[in-house]
Formats: C-alpha cells, sequence, structure tokens
C-alpha cells in the first residue's frame, strides 16, 4: 500500500476550560482519496479538522501520532507550520462569511492567497483570481471581485473559499460542510472539481458533511462520530448497511422525496454510545 | 393567530451608477395563512434577498409587502418583531460574539416586557434540543450546528406568527435536523405559524411544504405545489431541471 497522506492516531483535544474532552480518541489514516465524516453536530468534527491545522488556541491537543507526510505535527515549530498551512493543507471553514475579512474585496482577498505562496504580479494574481472564481461557477466574477463579504449570497461566499483553496494548489484539503450552501446543480459542479484533484492530482480530501447523500455518492470511506469519538467506519457505498445505532438513526431520519408527512424518525440517544469499545 | 403575506413587483437594486445591480426585478408571491412556503433555486438568485426585504431588514426596495394585509413599511418596530422573526442562513454573523446565549435569548424578552423569562428561556433552548447549561455558553464555544439552533431558539421565543427560515437546517446532522423540523410542524399545527423558507433540500420542502417557488436569476420562474416534485411537474426549463437534478442526486446509489 502506498504510503498515507496523513496518520492519526489516538487524538485527543480538549478546549481551555471546558471540563471533558471535545475529542477522545480519533484514529485514522487518509491516502489518495476522498473520506466522509459524518455526525452528531456537536460531536467534534470541525475541531479535528482545526486540530490538524493546528488552529485551535488554548486547547490541549494530545496523540499517539500525528503525521502528515513525512512531518510530525505535534512537534512542528508555528513558524514550519506556517509554511504547512494554506500552501500544502487546506481547509475551508464551516462558516465562510466568517472566516473573510469583512472590510476588504473578496476577489482581493482570493487574490492575496495566490499571491502569499506563488511568486507573481498583482495583476496576474488578478487574473487568476478571476479564473477561479468562475471556475466555481460564479456568475458575473468581475462584480463579485470588488463586492465585500456582507455583499455575497452564503453559497457565493463557500465558493470563495473554494477558489482560495483550489488558488493554493495543496496535497490535503479538510471541507468542512463545503457544499451546503449551494444549490444541487451547482453542487454537482463544485463536486466534479474536488473530484478532480483527488483523481489528477492525487490530493487527500476530508469531506465533512451532513448531507448523507453527498457522502454515499461522492465518497470512498466515511468516519461516523459521536460524542467526540468514531464509532463506525464504512465504505461509503455500504452506508446504507451501517451496523451502529447512531448511524441507522441518521439514516431513519432523513426526510425523503415522496415520502411520507408523519414527523421523522428521531433518535433515542444511548448513554452507553458515549462508552468506549472494548 | 395566522397570518399571511402578500408580495406584489418587489424590487430591489444594490449601489448607484453604472455599478449598480438589479438584484430582485419584480418579484410577486403570496402565501396563506397558516402555509408553508419554500423558496428554492439557484444559488445568488436572490432567495436570502427575499427574506430580507419581508423582514425589513433592508428597506431600498420599491413594491408592496403585506402581512396580513398591511403594509410592513407602516408597521411600528415592536409590532414588527412580535409578529415576524427570521433565522439567519449564517448563525455566526448573526449572534453577537460577546453575548452569552443567556443574553441572546433575554433581550427580547426584556424589550417585549414579557414575564417568566427564566422559564421561557429553559423552554426555548429545550425545544431545540440543547442541554440547558448551553444559556452560560458564548457563540465561539458552540459547534455550528448549535449556533444554529440558538438563532432557532431566539425566533421562536417571541413566538411570532410568522417565521422566516434561511436554510434553517442545512448546518445540522440528519438526526438534529428531524427534531426541528418535527418542532416546526408541531407549532405550525398548534399555533397556526406561517412559513417562508429558503432551503437547497426539495426532500425537506416536499415534507415540510405545502408550495413553493423556483428562484433564477432575481426571478420566481414557477410556483409550484409539493406535489410537482417527486415526477418533475415542472414547466419551466430551469425549474425542471433542479428538481431532475434533484431526484437525481437522491437516488443515484
Ligand atoms: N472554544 C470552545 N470552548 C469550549 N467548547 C467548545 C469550543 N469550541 C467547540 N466546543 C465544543 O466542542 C464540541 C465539538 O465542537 P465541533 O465544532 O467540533 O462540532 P462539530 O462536530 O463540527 O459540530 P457541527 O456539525 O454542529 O458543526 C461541541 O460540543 C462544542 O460545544
Ligand atoms: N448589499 C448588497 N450589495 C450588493 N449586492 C448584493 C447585496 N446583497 C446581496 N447582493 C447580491 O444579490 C444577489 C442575491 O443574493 P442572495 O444572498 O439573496 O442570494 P441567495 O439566493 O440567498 O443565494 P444562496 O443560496 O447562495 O444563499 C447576489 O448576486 C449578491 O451578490
Ligand atoms: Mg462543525
Ligand atoms: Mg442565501
Amino acid at each position: 500500500m502506498e504510503k498515507p497522506i496523513l496518520e492519526v492516531d489516538n487524538l485527543r483535544i480538549r478546549y481551555g476550560g471546558a471540563s471533558a474532552e471535545a475529542v477522545r480518541g480519533v484514529s485514522f489514516t487518509l491516502g489518495r482519496e476522498r473520506l466522509g465524516i459524518v455526525g452528531e453536530s456537536g460531536s467534534g468534527k470541525s475541531t479535528v479538522g482545526r486540530a490538524l491545522l493546528r488552529l485551535l488556541p488554548g486547547a490541549t491537543i494530545t496523540a499517539d501520532k500525528l503525521r502528515f507526510g513525512e512531518l510530525d505535527l505535534l512537534t512542528l515549530s508555528e513558524k514550519e507550520m506556517l509554511k504547512v498551512r494554506g500552501r500544502r493543507m487546506s481547509m475551508i471553514l464551516q462558516d465562510p462569511k466568517f472566516s473573510l475579512n469583512p472590510i476588504r474585496r473578496v476577489g482581493d482577498q482570493v487574490a492575496e492567497t495566490y499571491l502569499r505562496h506563488f511568486r507573481c504580479s498583482k495583476a496576474e494574481a488578478r487574473d487568476k483570481a478571476l479564473a477561479m472564481l468562475e471556475a466555481v461557477k460564479i456568475r458575473d466574477p468581475e462584480r463579485v471581485y470588488d463586492q465585500y463579504p456582507h455583499e455575497i449570497s452564503g453559497g457565493m461566499g463557500q465558493r470563495v473559499m473554494i477558489a482560495m483553496m483550489l488558488l493554493a494548489d495543496p496535497d490535503l484539503v479538510i471541507a468542512d460542510e463545503p457544499t451546503s450552501a449551494l444549490d444541487v446543480t451547482v453542487r454537482l459542479q463544485v463536486l466534479n472539481i474536488l473530484d478532480g484533484l483527488v483523481r489528477d492530482r492525487g490530493i487527500g480530501l476530508i469531506m465533512i458533511s451532513h448531507d448523507l447523500n453527498l457522502v454515499r455518492n461522492f465518497c470512498d470511506r466515511v468516519l461516523i462520530m459521536y460524542a467526540g469519538r468514531v464509532v463506525e467506519t464504512l465504505a461509503a457505498r455500504d452506508l446504507d448497511r451501517a451496523e451502529h445505532p447512531y448511524t441507522r438513526g441518521l439514516l431513519a431520519a432523513q426526510p425523503r422525496i415522496g415520502g411520507g408527512r408523519a414527523p421523522l424518525a428521531v433518535l433515542d440517544r444511548q448513554l452507553e454510545w458515549l462508552e468506549e469499545k472494548a | 393567530m395566522s397570518v399571511s403575506v402578500e408580495t406584489r413587483d418587489v424590487s430591489i437594486t444594490f449601489g448607484a451608477g453604472p455599478a449598480a445591480v438589479r438584484v430582485l426585478p419584480s418579484v410577486s408571491f403570496s402565501v396563506g395563512p397558516g402555509e408553508c412556503f419554500g423558496l428554492v433555486g439557484e444559488s445568488g438568485s436572490g432567495k436570502s434577498t427575499v427574506l430580507r426585504c419581508i423582514s425589513m431588514l433592508t428597506d431600498i426596495w420599491t413594491g408592496d409587502i403585506l402581512i396580513d394585509g398591511k403594509p410592513v413599511r407602516e408597521m411600528p418596530l415592536i409590532e414588527r418583531c412580535r409578529t415576524l422573526q427570521m433565522v439567519f442562513q449564517d448563525p455566526y454573523g448573526s449572534l453577537h460574539p460577546r453575548q452569552s446565549v443567556r443574553t441572546v435569548l433575554s433581550e427580547p424578552l426584556a424589550i417585549h416586557r414579557l414575564g417568566d423569562r427564566e422559564e421561557r428561556m429553559r423552554k426555548a433552548i429545550t425545544d431545540v434540543g440543547l442541554p440547558v447549561s448551553f444559556l452560560d455558553r458564548f457563540p465561539h464555544q458552540l459547534s455550528g450546528g448549535q449556533r444554529q439552533r440558538v438563532a432557532i431558539a431566539r425566533a421562536l421565543i417571541l413566538e411570532p406568527s410568522l417565521l422566516l427560515l434561511d436554510e434553517p437546517t442545512s448546518a445540522l446532522d440528519v438526526s438534529v435536523q428531524a427534531e426541528i423540523l418535527n418542532l416546526l410542524q408541531r407549532l405550525r399545527e398548534e399555533r397556526g405559524f406561517t412559513y417562508i423558507m429558503v432551503t437547497h433540500d426539495l426532500a425537506v420542502v416536499d415534507h415540510m411544504c405545502d408550495r413553493f417557488a423556483v428562484m433564477l436569476h432575481g426571478e420566481i420562474t414557477e410556483v409550484l405545489p409539493r406535489e410537482a416534485i417527486p415526477a418533475n411537474g415542472a414547466t419551466h426549463p430551469y425549474a425542471r431541471e433542479l428538481i431532475g437534478a434533484s431526484l437525481e442526486y437522491e437516488s443515484a446509489h
């Protein structure tokens, strides 16, 4: 088997001042593949993603292993981390508009990502940024380039984040709900772009999503998280054959086109789901 | 008490001079009392803008918006807040970073001089499936979905008659989504709430809405009954394409 891009073993994360760990012993490896992470709201998915980029000030992170390629993320200095973050490992954050600077034009912020990582003129960076906004199917990229974050729609914000990530040309992408605000037609086009990166450039992709249809059809493998732990790992095409009661409950709670109008099935969360497996 | 909503020729332009963009050329639709009306369509087509016009978050639009026959422009602020509330698409932006959940929820109660504050806050936070201890948290200490549930609790706490919901559940896992959708259905049955709901998930439309409008580039292409979804009964080419893609998205295995 080829060497994994990312190796995570027994990752534990505690927020400063919190009484319990938000992430309790998560382990997985990632190759050149699309790995989905699904799970309960608040189960620690974004926390895992941010820990990989060491974007958790004040939190305590421990692990038996946390390796990205040849790098040990646990001991890397902040200076070395700066070279990795954004450039080699990039995260599409869950709150796109919040992660943009509110008082700068969105296009300039996209162009800046390119300037930060590659040597080129301002005009070249602008052209790159415009081309990328077009690639993510933004209508009228010239107009959107000059807009401020509060002037763009939710789905445009998500696509701006994706454009920034694409320009940095990373080896590992952590996408936290990257397409939840996109209509299905545009969503499929954007997923196609991400797919191309895995297929043609051999990047590793972690896709955090609540969209079970997306994970089932687009990912290779899926981790299911509940209360800070991975409770089940499946091949994506076997999602419907999941065995953990939490995963089964998720599948049952999904509304379906043509389904009835009876109240949706809700989960009866069990205390034993919190316990570590023997 | 149920209210109706009528929008007639609502139009909005942002910017001035050559840079001006007409985001909504002319939008008209009506929603019956106690109806759940869906707004779906292309990302960037103006769905959130329609909700912002109805809620008067922006007032630079022209045309008419009537709530129960009354022009929304003429409603005094206090009455407007008791009549309609909005849940925003990006909950992080809509919650003040330095306000605890308790402050977020108690402020509207204080402004509207409602009693039993502690009791109402506890009920609102439990209704959206969060523990009461979360009242003392700040937005940055919450996950994306937990923030969204706080935003929903804030909208519900004043018991408005009309709720404008901008993708209320797209940040929630489907089990929490089921709880929220069931709660919204129950409130509609018990208290006759009227909803206008933006979503990209046609399964949610089919489950919740009576009718829905499909938007493209600032215009409503077509208003359809929910029954049009399973067999794709749309006639406008974009609406047909969108429903077709959604059917495929759900069934491709
Ligand atoms: N700064 C913080 N301080 C204390 N607790 C925090 C902080 N940030 C997050 N948490 C808690 O850690 C847990 C995990 O949060 P995380 O954001 O990783 O969840 P998530 O799985 O991404 O959820 P969602 O699907 O709702 O986005 C949550 O219970 C949250 O309340
Ligand atoms: N304050 C503003 N100034 C300039 N343009 C604006 C402003 N607010 C919105 N727009 C533009 O209006 C259009 C519609 O935006 P809106 O947020 O209503 O879209 P949406 O249908 O909600 O999209 P999404 O599904 O992606 O959230 C976009 O092109 C946006 O750039
Ligand atoms: Mg999250
Ligand atoms: Mg919107």
